[in-house]
């Protein structure tokens, strides 16, 4: 079958071809959509290949105070390399992703526009209260989804057939960051489940995200809230065990996961009330050991 | 379409390319490299593992119009004629080629990891490099052993 080609050199050119040809595809890293197509699972119109776009692939600090905007091709290799000291969250799952090859070449925009619940890098951006995805197109000037509206379903988001995803802004919080995952093995697995934490000192709120336990990321708000009202912020002592405890079983209550052939709902249910409370144990050592360096 | 890049330091132009073809097919089916090998087409095995502008990549996963205007790198173009590069020796004399299907891919991302390394990585670092390259046959210690002893020689960037 027949396919066209469509290389934009800049954002507007590529924004302009989306608009005429709402069926192509987008391309970014390609380690998901040059799976489906070697094996025959998509046959799209037109590829549209977003790497020979300069700007996707920067970020900078300098649009808003106390935030950050990473441009949707960012690779995971770059995200570690240049990202991994403001966001050591973001960071830790990326350095999950795949292989070297993959995080070589896979992109947080491609994460994104495929919206699978065990993306690894949508807890960690749930985490970030109030990070945004920036889309644009043609018709609609660039404006953002906050995260957490962004996914509607397993492998769907908010994205229109002329939209592309421009880029992602996060808060820097400078708190502790925390990511886990479970798998059969290091590398190369998807996740079974993963949570994410984000310690916000400043404004002394916690950021959950669940990854892989319910039809997409979630949040565990109430957990959040929860444990950000019982940590001792201002003496920095140990962490309550009964509080990590309750906060696990707060964070279990919230996914909303299935049977399937990496895992069953209780078993995802357990290793995430595990994972919150270990998550927390480490965030909150870190905490300690920067209260103590401040002190 | 037409794609035109640089493999292995010579300009190549390329025909009746299908737009949905991937930069492994091309390779080996078109330039007559066939040293990278197809095994998986989805990104787990490895074996097709090439530098695209200095960073290896799955070659299975780039679509062949991703790569226009690019520099690519295979395993056939890391030996000077009939000198093999020192990693190739080295994996010659460890044993780590057994059927060989796995080696151009892994000898492409333990190129990668010695020309980013100095002196001799620590094998937590060789196995993390080769994490996304499987091998069937060698059970990997004489890969990580070839690896160690071509990083003894001095093998670093080339
Ligand atoms: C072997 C292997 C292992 C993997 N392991 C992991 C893992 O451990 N964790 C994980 O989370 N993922 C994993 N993945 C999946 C994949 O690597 C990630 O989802 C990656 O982030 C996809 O990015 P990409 O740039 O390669 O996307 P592409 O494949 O290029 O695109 C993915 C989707 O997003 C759309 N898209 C891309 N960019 C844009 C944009 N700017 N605007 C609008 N739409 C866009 C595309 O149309 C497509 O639908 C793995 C994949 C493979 C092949
Ligand atoms: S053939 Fe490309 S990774 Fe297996
Ligand atoms: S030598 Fe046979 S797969 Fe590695």
């Amino acid at each position: 079958m027949s396919m066209e080609f469509l290389r934009p050199a800049t954002w507007a050119e590529a924004l302009a071809m989306k608009a005429e040809r709402p069926d192509a595809r987008p391309i970014a890293g390609g380690t998901d959509v040059m799976v489906e197509l070697n094996f025959d699972r998509t046959r799209p119109p037109a590829l549209l290949d977003l790497t020979a776009i300069p700007e996707l692939a920067t970020w900078n600090t300098d649009i808003v105070p106390g935030w950050i905007r990473i441009g949707a091709g960012m690779t995971y290799t770059r995200i570690i390399e240049e990202l991994g000291g403001m966001f050591p969250g973001l960071a830790i799952a990326a350095r999950t992703v795949g292989s070297p090859q993959i995080r070589n070449r896979g992109t947080i925009g491609g994460n994104l526009g495929s919206a699978s619940p065990a993306g690894d890098l949508l807890p960690v951006l749930l985490a970030n209260r109030g990070a945004e995805v920036w889309v644009e197109s043609v018709r609609k000037k660039a404006g953002p989804y906050p995260v957490y509206d962004f996914f509607t379903g397993p492998k769907r988001n908010l994205l229109a057939p002329d939209e592309l995803i421009r880029e992602v802004r996060m808060r820097v919080t400078h708190g502790p960051e925390q990511f886990a995952k479970i798998g059969t093995r290091n590398a190369m697995v998807i996740a079974v489940c993963s949570f994410a934490l984000t310690l916000d000192p400043g404004e002394r709120e916690v950021g959950t995200g669940i990854g892989s336990a319910g039809p997409t990321p979630l949040l565990a708000f109430d957990a959040g809230e929860y444990l950000a009202g019982e940590l001792d912020w201002e003496g920095a002592g140990p962490l309550d065990d009964r509080v990590a405890r309750r906060f696990g079983e707060l964070v279990a209550a919230a996914a909303n996961p299935i049977d399937d052939v990496r895992g069953t709902a209780e078993y995802r249910r357990h290793a995430l009330s595990v994972m919150a409370r270990r998550t927390l144990g480490w965030a909150w050592a870190d905490y300690r050991k920067g209260a103590a360096e401040c002190a | 379409m037409r794609v035109t890049f640089t493999v292995n330091g010579e300009e190549r132009v390329v025909d009746d390319v299908w737009e949905g073809e991937s930069l492994l097919y091309v390779l080996r089916e078109r330039c007559g490299l066939p040293g990278s090998k197809n095994a998986c087409e989805q990104g787990e095995c490895g074996s097709c593992t090439v530098y695209l502008d200095g960073t290896p990549v799955c070659a299975c996963l780039v679509a062949a119009g991703q790569a226009e205007g690019g520099t690519v790198r295979t395993v056939e173009g890391l030996a000077e004629g009939h000198r093999l590069d020192p990693l190739q020796e080295a994996f010659v004399e460890c044993g780590a080629v057994q059927c060989g299907f796995c080696t151009p891919g892994l000898i492409v991302a333990a190129h990668d990891l010695l020309a980013r390394t100095d002196g001799v990585p620590a094998d937590t670092e060789i196995r993390e490099a080769l994490a996304g390259n499987l091998c069937r046959c060698t059970g990997y210690e004489q890969i990580i052993e070839a690896v160690r002893l071509a990083a003894g020689r001095g093998a670093g960037p080339s």
